[in-house]
């Protein structure tokens, strides 16, 4: 179907009652659209996301999950076509306003990418790039905080005898799990994580599945996946997008068990994407 | 489905179904392309050193010469070595600077489809076609006419002090003209480090400047020196740049500052092969000479890859 010359009001549903429930939401995405130069890849998207759960972003390739993703660390900033339209908002605060500090954001708004990334350094200094780029350079701080934040990520007893040999000879899941204690280091409100098991084997995901559900306790999580077992196991609200417009959002077991759209129900049942 | 598969011969073979001329004809050409170019560099080497060592003494490269610089028995090259070693590292101490700021700027902030990064990546590929004799007029007429003589205005030199020939000059004129080859060889280094460690470092609220300085350049500082030997293999052997921009037909001592004219061996070999009064005298001297000039552009180059060669190294224990 053709794209249409004017954008409709809106597509997304009223949240139910059970998705705001717990108080107001963290993170408040209000009509959100976004422009790859003349091709509008979200349309108009409004969800409030909850302060220390896990929300999941489920959809068919090209549904625009990942790109909503990047919007809340503006990460899109980086190409030069984007252009978005409507705001979002962390904490009450607009972070497209002009005289937000896009540094200040990602301090709080961690990020963890679907092809695990680690610097080419040793493990130690993976951890400890993020604190000594934001003026924690004392050692003994530094070391402590390093370790906090392998064990908080579930590799500190793997790696607590080689911390200064290179990241790159870790394993797949073990070095995404530094991709996570790389993120946690610098204590963010909020972790965004874009697929992040997909490409691990299925133990190496479990483990992952874990350490995201540990993490919860802390931090706000926002995840893409493609794994429909994953979201419904790990997360606590799923958002199900289609085409760049959210379909439905609502509870994670509303959602799997009794969504409220045909489209969501055809999707988590595997009937097409 | 079926039927066509049992269309299909059941017992067929793998066998080639003849000799592949084509293929036999072009690997042969490829082969022979290279051996001509071993077989050039081999009868020029060899001629060289043939001819040139005998030439070759202590006392040669360690004599600085008198005037009448003709004789092998009596002249050395010393003043000329010094020289060239001079003006090929003062190139690189301006070039590669230069160079990569300038690849900095073109590959991590200029917008990529604009119309003024495309013409300065247009200018810097013809900066790279232009005649080295150009760049030994422009030297001449940007450094020491422009900026020398205004310079001495400046200061109220009595003489000239910066705007004449000088070493200074003449290797500036030398790091414009190879500035193309540390920006694209530096480029291509950058543009080769995966986007997502850049996207990782920013994510963890790097700005771009800590992005670039901390996680892209340790990166890409084996092709960064790559452009500089590169630049310095360029550099070392020409003579048309420092033509009218520093070197001296003849100097009694050794320049011992920047604003000093200099003797060089390529232009050394030029002055031989052109001004002796008997050229089948000067013809062993004019060997060694030449010897001693691709001695020191080996000695130089060598230098730079043995500094690359460490950088990897330490790249790799982490690789």
């Amino acid at each position: 179907m053709a794209e249409p010359l004017l954008p409709k009001l809106t597509v997304a549903p009223p949240a139910s009652p059970s998705a705001t429930a717990p108080g107001p939401a963290l993170i408040e995405i209000n009509q959100l659209s976004l422009y790859y130069g003349a091709v509008r890849a979200l349309k108009a998207i409004s969800l409030p996301l909850q302060e220390r759960v896990v929300t999941a972003f489920i959809g068919p390739s090209g549904c625009g999950k990942s790109t909503l993703l990047r919007c809340v660390n503006r990460m899109n900033d980086l190409i030069d076509s984007v252009r978005i339209e409507g705001g979002i908002r962390i904490g009450g605060h607009d972070i497209y306003h002009a005289d937000v500090d896009v540094i200040e954001l990602r301090k709080r708004v961690g990020m963890v990418f679907q092809k695990s990334n680690p610097f080419p350094k040793s493990i130690y200094e993976n951890v400890a790039y993020g604190l000594r780029l934001h003026g924690t350079t004392k050692k003994s701080e530094v070391d402590a905080v390093v370790e906090q934040s392998l064990r908080s990520a579930a590799l500190w007893e793997e790696v607590k005898d080689r911390q200064h040999s290179s990241a790159l000879g870790l394993s797949g899941g073990q070095q995404q799990r530094l991709c996570i204690a790389r993120a946690i280091a610098i204590k963010p409100e909020i972790i965004l994580m874009d697929e992040p098991a997909s490409a691990l084997d299925p133990i190496a995901t479990a483990r992952i599945e874990d350490l995201i559900l540990e993490l919860k306790k802390d931090f706000t999580i926002v995840i893409v996946t493609h794994n429909m077992q994953q979201a419904a196991r790990m997360s606590d609200f799923t958002a199900f997008f289609y085409l760049g417009e959210l379909v439905e959002f609502d509870t994670t077991t509303k959602i799997f068990t009794n969504p409220a759209q045909k489209r969501t129900e055809d999707y988590v049942t595997g009937r097409f994407g | 489905m079926n039927e066509v598969r049992s269309q299909q011969p059941a017992g067929r073979s793998f066998r080639a179904e003849g000799f592949d001329y084509r293929s036999f004809f072009f690997s042969g050409l490829t082969g022979l392309a290279t051996l001509l170019i071993l077989a050039i560099l081999g009868v020029i080497l060899l001629n060289i050193v043939i001819n040139g060592l005998p030439g070759l003494s202590w006392r040669f490269v360690s004599t600085i010469p008198k005037k009448d610089f003709f004789d092998l028995e009596t002249t050395g090259v010393l003043p000329m070595i010094v020289g060239t070693t001079i003006r090929v590292l003062v190139m690189t101490i301006f070039v590669i600077p230069v160079g990569v700021i300038t690849a900095i700027y073109l590959t991590e902030y200029a917008p990529n489809t604009s119309l003024v990064t495309r013409l300065l990546r247009a200018a810097v590929n013809n900066l790279a076609g232009v005649p080295s004799i150009v760049f030994g007029l422009f030297g001449l007429g940007f450094f020491i006419n422009f900026i020398g003589k205004n310079l001495d205005a400046l200061l109220h030199n009595p003489g000239p002090v910066w705007g004449q020939p000088a070493v200074l000059w003449a290797s500036l004129t030398l790091a414009v003209m190879t500035l193309p080859v540390v920006i694209v060889a530096t480029e291509e280094s950058l543009k080769a480090i995966p986007t997502g460690l850049r996207e990782a470092s920013l994510a963890l609220g790097a700005t771009k400047l800590e992005t670039i300085v901390k996680i892209v350049l340790p990166q890409a500082l084996p092709g960064i020196l790559t452009g500089g030997i590169l630049a310095v293999s360029r550099a070392a052997g020409e003579v048309a740049p420092i033509l009218f921009t520093g070197v001296a037909y003849y100097m009694a001592s050794l320049p011992n500052k920047l604003t000093d004219q200099f003797m060089d061996l390529g232009y050394h070999v030029f002055v031989l092969s052109t001004q002796s009064p008997n050229i089948e005298q000067t013809r062993p001297l004019l060997y060694a000479t030449v010897l001693v000039l691709l001695g020191l552009t080996f000695a130089l180059n060598l230098v730079a890859i043995i500094i690359r060669a460490r950088v990897r190294k330490k790249l790799r224990a982490l690789n």
